[in-house]
């Protein structure tokens, strides 16, 4: 799984954070995404295209 | 209950799209339809009223997903024929152009139509903002910086007021409260963001009702207010609210009372649900039927409705939450807001902080003004973590 994030896109929600904390942060100035795995272990992958889906900006790519 | 052969979703925005995603994803493998009344493949809402309307973003920037992933998805999309009838029974729905759909299990998705005032039909330069074309008529109208009076002084027309100003629009607000958005943010909040229009040069003319519009020879010339003025404009944007998109259900025997009535699982019937701006269902943790009109919830909620249809028998428990851009101000809502408010982190006059909203000393919401990560934590504090996985 590749994943990546589109930062203009990004509303800041959080929305991905609390899904999958070990995959996604927050920058701390404006709450903007910040990808920590591009390539996240498969026992995550079922909630990371989950985040993917409900990201309310639309920010979040999965690719295989 | 058996996995449904063939799962129609009626509605092809944000909500719909998550159902049929959500669906594939957790291992549908029968026939999907997703019906569309607009003629454009599954598109966002949200930059309607921001950076489609100010052209920072081509309408093709606001697709909800690339053309190549939809067909991944192998959903038959039948986009531009509006659903007009549902046989809940047979689970089949009639469009305009004379199709019949018929389905194991049906969701509806159909959102919401803006509301009008009396006459605005019959008079050039009053705009409603719901749909893309919708956005890019006004667009092509703010264009020419005409004098701009925004009916409307909730999220909606708050952003649009911000947009037309930013574009060099004379803008006035018009709208019953005493500032915008103090229904959803509280006095305090709101009265900040008044003063952020104001410092902007949107001219508020809040505390009146709108009673009607004025014209000559077929054009607008301005809004009239309860006080007997008469607001001059150019252009008028009536966003005053939007009422859920259920007059097809009319003749279905479905319960449709402000939205389509659902139980907690949003099933309104046997093998029909319901997911986005149009469900009104009972959230159990909350213990109150809620319709809740906010982007997070239509796709959140569609998870749910997916899990529902596939047989999970789970109830939709989210934590509400809705962001809105003005200018440069970025507000995060999670949870309800109530009487008494409490700056918990940063500082108002330096223009970022957090707000605790509670109520008898319980937390019930959370606000962040420029911090959304900071008032993301505080909901997780408060409110927990849930998405639609449990109880807030």
């Amino acid at each position: 799984m590749n994943v990546s994030v589109d930062q203009d896109k990004c509303c800041g929600a959080g929305t991905c954070v609390l899904l999958a904390p070990d995959v996604f942060d927050q920058r701390d100035e404006d709450g903007i995404v910040v990808l920590l795995d591009e390539r996240p272990p498969g026992d995550l992958h079922e909630t990371v295209r989950e985040a993917a889906s409900v990201c309310p900006g639309v920010a979040i790519t999965v690719g295989s | 209950m058996t996995a449904p052969g063939h799962v129609l979703v009626v509605g092809a925005s944000a909500a719909g799209l998550a159902t049929a995603e959500t669906l594939r994803r957790k291992g549908h493998t029968g026939r999907l339809t997703v019906l569309g009344a607009e003629p454009h493949l599954p598109y966002d809402r949200p930059p309607l009223s921001k950076q489609v309307l100010s052209g920072a973003w081509e309408p093709a920037r606001a697709r909800l997903r690339p053309p190549a992933h939809l067909s991944t998805l192998e959903v038959e999309f039948v986009l531009g024929d509006p659903a007009v009838g549902l046989d809940v029974t047979a689970r089949a729905v009639a469009t305009a152009s004379g199709r019949v759909v018929a389905a194991d299990a049906v969701v509806l998705a159909t959102g919401l139509r803006p509301r009008t005032l009396p006459g605005q039909e019959t008079l050039a330069g009053v705009h409603v903002l719901r749909t893309l074309d919708d956005s890019l008529a006004l667009r092509a109208d703010l264009l020419a910086r005409p004098r701009v009076v925004v009916v409307g002084d909730g999220v909606l027309g708050a952003e649009i007021a911000a947009t037309a100003r930013t574009m060099g629009c004379a803008v006035t607000m018009a709208g019953p409260q005493p500032a915008p958005l103090a229904l959803q943010l509280g006095p305090f909040a709101a009265d900040l963001l008044a003063g952020l229009h104001t410092a902007n040069g949107v001219e508020l003319r809040l505390g009146a009702a709108v009673t009607g519009l004025a014209g000559e020879r077929g054009t607008v010339t301005g809004v009239r207010i309860e006080t007997g003025d008469v607001l001059p404009a150019d252009v008028v944007v009536v966003a005053f609210g939007a009422v859920p998109a259920t007059e097809w259900l009319a003749d279905s025997g479905l319960t449709c009372d402000n939205g389509v009535v659902c139980d907690s699982r949003c099933r309104a019937a046997d093998g029909v649900y319901a997911a986005g701006d149009v469900a009104r269902w009972h959230h159990e943790g909350l213990d109150t039927s809620l319709r809740l009109e906010n982007r997070t919830n239509a796709t959140e909620q569609a998870v749910r409705v997916a899990d529902n249809v596939l047989g999970a028998d789970r109830p939709y428990t989210p934590v509400p939450y809705f962001w809105t851009d003005q200018f440069d101000v970025k507000l995060h809502v999670h949870g309800t807001t109530a009487p008494d408010a409490d700056v918990v982190d940063g500082d108002p006059s330096a223009g970022r902080f957090v707000l605790t909203y509670r109520r008898d000393g319980v937390v019930t919401g959370v606000l962040g003004w420029n911090m959304p990560k900071q008032a993301r934590l505080r909901r997780q504090e408060f409110l927990g973590t849930a998405l639609v996985g449990g109880k807030p």
